[in-house]
């Protein structure tokens, strides 16, 4: 740098007149087909999936493992399908899914209710956000002992915990989606003449989406785990008096009950069954309703996930 | 606008020579004390709460309720602070606490020891997202059934299902992390030469540090619910453990103060984690770094 | 101000109907004030000033003169303190649909909908178009007239910068408003599209004659894009002067008559804060 003798080697212009033809190879080729099926996602995850079962079924099989412990994949497997077509295990799955939608329906619910107002008034906005700050750190399932001295052994009971696990979260991201949302659109809005509800339901909701389905997501989540974690300490509060929570006989708890009662009869393999209903009910809750939403929504509309 | 035609109306130009100061407004002023006051979030948010202490302890003194089923505030605060003197609060607050850090740290190092491998490798990556796939939708309070059968009743059962909810949690969104780093990025570090474990350590973590935050919320959140719950149902199950036994045994006694004074203390350990710990480290480094919306 | 009035009227070299030519916005002696978390700002101080229709009136001001709030003041979402705003001799009290704003920032399109939509959307809650199909029709004209017929059915997220000006413009003039409010609407983009847009907006206005308030704070820009430029001095924002821009577009740029004009505006602004303005440290 300090020797500034050195000068740029001025050359002449030139300007090409004819591109010539590729002469490296291919200008384009396809892959082979080996390299391409390799390349599908959902190929290479069934094979790991397949892999996974093989090597369970070995280690059960092969391996000196009590099969009380650990059941093979393929006693799990026929315990599945005789607690599906048997046993109605769907009475056991729908006894579940419903307590969830009816605590999920009516905590959205209140948590709109309580949204509104805390856009409305600064006031509505202090009580939400100081009610979610104390409320929201509180797992849900703690206070399954106090709902089950107001409310008794009793679905009541299950559906009061649920709401309080599906309303702060849906509330928090709800709110803060709402104050995030940029002053710009909300005076486009405004400047088309939106006031009131349809300003929330026309602006404010599409432009809070990525915070709401977040809050949704979390919602889903936080309640499902808080359910089945009730119904397992429903059964290890009922465990002689089987089937105590509709009263209809033996069959009439959701899966937590299902798992816990298996596990006192040293039923292994329903246990596992069990587990696989609860995995299976939440791949499609997850993957079928809530990706499918934001597929639908959020990315098409090229947000950004929140 | 119809008419096409219209012409721009020409009129003469003009400069004001002297700037009418201005007298009757002030051009900037401090708002009035109150005014101030009340813009203050803490301010508005403690008076809030107080209101609310307020309500709870009238409603339950003067409405007809059963004091047994829904104690008054000031009874619940005088049991918070008794079991806080004599100690017995502390040990259940530890008894918990010990086993959420246990969990947790094992989680942590087990979800990077997923996620090099991940890294490093097509099959690792594969291997990982099948496997937070099938157990991220699993409550890990459902495995407790399981861990009683192979761990019996105590500390290793509940450590095994608190690393279960924050193993898939974390890894999960800390893989989705690494593969948004921009591609800018990677090549950045490429382009000085980093390789392998710091390359991962010097522009992967940092890069992807708001999604392992995340991960790492979530992650705690669950295990905070799991435990509480897995002590739930250890109470009905055997009869020892940290504040969620607590607050099952003594609800099962209609100790009902005690119940909420346990609450309280779950609320003030949720609190100091998620406003004191994970604040500041997101105020330290993400919110610094200006890669926080 | 009826003083300024009478004066005009007579003038030489004025058209011909201008006697009879009633300003659509008339703000008359407005101060602006609004509130952070600590103080209370006045932005304006007894600003007045008139737009005639198919005016290209650009207030032009250094940062901190309270342009951009005298815009929201006429666009309604700001009060005044004292003095008022008229339009077409209504007072404007609240934001509506017969003044249209464009905005700066590019998240002024609802990401939600399609180009067309976020069109409709506008046609549809501003009461102009009854009907979807009424209002696809209004909006595939403007589509069409912002030169972007290929991509009606394309979200913003695909669209750059300059593309999703052009939809926020053609959603404002598809409403005909009485008049256009635009802010700094090109000043996030480069200056190659930058120019671009200008010389696009005016063969727009060569085609309707609309009336528009531009901000900016750009002095070339201003006398490129305005026919009549007020000037506005900072803290608080006054009127300093208004001057004449009528005889110039891109074709002259660099023009001496031109840069004549550039110079006249620059001392203006400059003349009395040369000092403060070396002393002040930038911003962003």
């Amino acid at each position: 740098m300090s020797d500034h003798a050195v000068q740029p080697y001025l050359r002449e212009e030139f300007e090409g007149d004819e591109i010539g033809e590729a002469v490296v190879g291919d200008v384009e080729r396809r892959l082979s087909v080996w390299e391409r099926i390799s390349n599908i996602d959902a190929v290479r995850k069934f094979s790991v999936l397949i892999t996974l079962v093989v090597a369970w079924e070995l280690y059960s099989r092969i391996g000196d493992i009590n099969e009380l412990m650990f059941p093979t994949f393929s006693a799990t497997g026929t315990a599945l399908y005789s607690a599906l077509v048997y046993e109605g295990l769907m009475t056991n799955v729908w006894n579940s899914l419903s307590l969830l939608l009816m605590g999920y329906a009516i905590g959205v619910g209140i948590a709109a209710v309580l949204v509104v107002f805390g856009v409305w008034t600064r006031f509505g906005s202090d009580l939400l956000t100081t009610l979610t700050a104390m409320l929201n750190p509180l797992p849900a399932i703690a206070l399954l002992p106090m709902a089950m001295l107001w409310f008794g052994l009793g679905p009541a009971a299950i559906v009061f915990t649920l709401l309080h696990s599906i309303i702060w979260p849906v509330a928090l991201n709800t709110h803060s989606g709402f104050m995030g949302v940029s002053e710009t659109q909300r005076m486009v809005g405004r400047n088309y003449g939106l006031r009131g509800l349809p300003y929330i339901y026309k602006i404010l909701i599409p432009a809070a989406f990525p915070s709401i389905l977040t809050g949704l997501r979390i919602g889903w989540a936080f309640a499902w785990r808080t359910l089945i974690a009730a119904e397992l300490v429903f059964g290890g509060q009922v465990a002689d008096t089987s089937g105590q929570l509709g009263a209809e006989g033996g069959n009439a708890g959701g899966l937590g009950w299902i798992i816990f009662q298996n596990q006192m009869e040293n039923q292994t393999p329903y246990v596992f069954a069990g587990l696989f209903a609860v995995i299976l009910v939440g791949i499609i809750l997850e993957n079928g309703i809530f990706r499918n939403i934001e597929d639908r929504t959020i990315r098409r509309w090229g947000m950004q996930v929140a | 606008m119809t008419d096409t035609t219209t012409d721009i109306y020409i009129r003469p130009e003009f400069e004001v020579s002297k700037l009418e100061t201005a007298t009757n407004v002030d051009v900037e002023r401090r708002l009035s004390l109150i005014e101030r006051i009340s813009n203050i979030n803490a301010v508005r948010k403690f008076t809030i709460l107080l209101g609310l202490v307020a309500i709870w302890e009238i409603y339950t003194r003067i409405g007809d309720v059963e004091p047994l089923l829904f104690p008054t505030f000031s009874d619940s605060a005088v049991v918070l602070w008794e079991t806080l003197l004599s100690g017995l609060m502390l040990e259940k607050v530890w008894v918990s606490l010990y086993v959420l850090v246990l969990g947790y740290i094992a989680g942590v190092v087990l979800a990077a020891a997923f996620l090099v491998f991940a890294v490093m490798s097509r099959i690792g990556s594969d291997f990982l997202s099948t496997m937070t796939a099938m157990f991220q939708p699993l409550p890990a309070i459902s495995l407790l059934p399981l861990a009683m059968l192979w761990f019996g009743l105590g500390v290793p059962s509940l450590v095994f299902v608190t690393i279960h909810s924050v193993l898939w949690a974390v890894a999960l969104s800390t893989h989705t992390g690494f593969m948004q780093v921009s591609e800018t990025l990677r090549m950045v570090g490429r382009n000085y030469g980093l390789r392998g474990i710091p390359y991962v350590f010097m522009i992967l973590v940092p890069a992807a540090f708001a999604s392992i935050l995340t991960g790492l919320k979530v992650g705690w959140a669950f295990a905070w619910r799991t435990l509480i719950g897995a002590e739930l149902v250890f109470g009905a199950a055997s009869g020892e453990g940290g504040l969620g036994w607590m607050i099952y045994e003594k609800g099962d006694n209609l100790d009902t103060p005690y119940v909420f004074a346990a609450l309280f203390a779950v609320i003030v350990i949720g609190l100091i984690v998620e406003n004191l710990i994970f604040r500041n480290v997101e105020i330290s480094t993400v919110q610094k770094w200006g890669m926080q919306r | 101000m009826s003083a300024t009035k009478d004066l005009t009227t007579e003038a030489a070299g004025v058209t011909p109907a201008a006697a009879a030519v009633e300003p659509v916005l008339d703000v008359d002696g407005v101060t602006l004030q609004y509130k952070t978390k600590e103080h209370l700002i006045t932005a304006t101080y007894r600003v007045s000033f008139q737009t005639y229709p198919a005016d290209r009136f650009v207030i032009l001001g250094p940062s901190g003169c309270g342009k951009s709030t005298l815009l929201k003041g006429i666009a309604g979402y700001l009060h005044p303190v004292e003095g008022e705003m008229r339009l077409k001799g209504n007072v404007i009290k609240d934001p509506g649909p017969d003044r249209c704003m464009v905005f700066q920032e590019f998240d002024q399109l609802l990401p939600w909908k399609t180009v067309m939509g976020n069109i409709t959307f506008a046609l549809l809650n501003g009461g102009k178009c009854e009907t979807q199909a009424e209002a696809r029709e209004i909006a595939y004209e403007y589509i069409r007239k912002v030169k972007l017929d290929r991509f009606e059915d394309t979200f913003p997220h695909m669209l750059s910068g300059g593309m999703k000006q052009r939809v926020a413009i053609a959603r404002a003039m598809a409403m005909e408003p009485d008049v256009l409010l635009m802010d700094e609407p090109f000043a996030a983009l480069d200056a190659l599209t930058r120019r671009q847009m200008q010389e696009e907006l005016l063969q727009l206005w060569d085609d309707t004659r609309f009336t528009v308030i531009f901000v900016t704070h750009s002095i070339e820009e201003a006398v490129i894009v305005g026919s009549r430029i007020l000037i506005m001095s900072p803290h608080p924002g006054q009127v300093k002067a208004e001057v004449n821009a009528h005889l110039h577009t891109h074709d002259d740029v660099g023009g001496e008559d031109f840069r004549a004009l550039q110079g006249r505006i620059h001392d203006m602004i400059f003349a009395d804060r040369v000092l403060e303005e070396e002393t002040q440290p930038q911003h962003v």
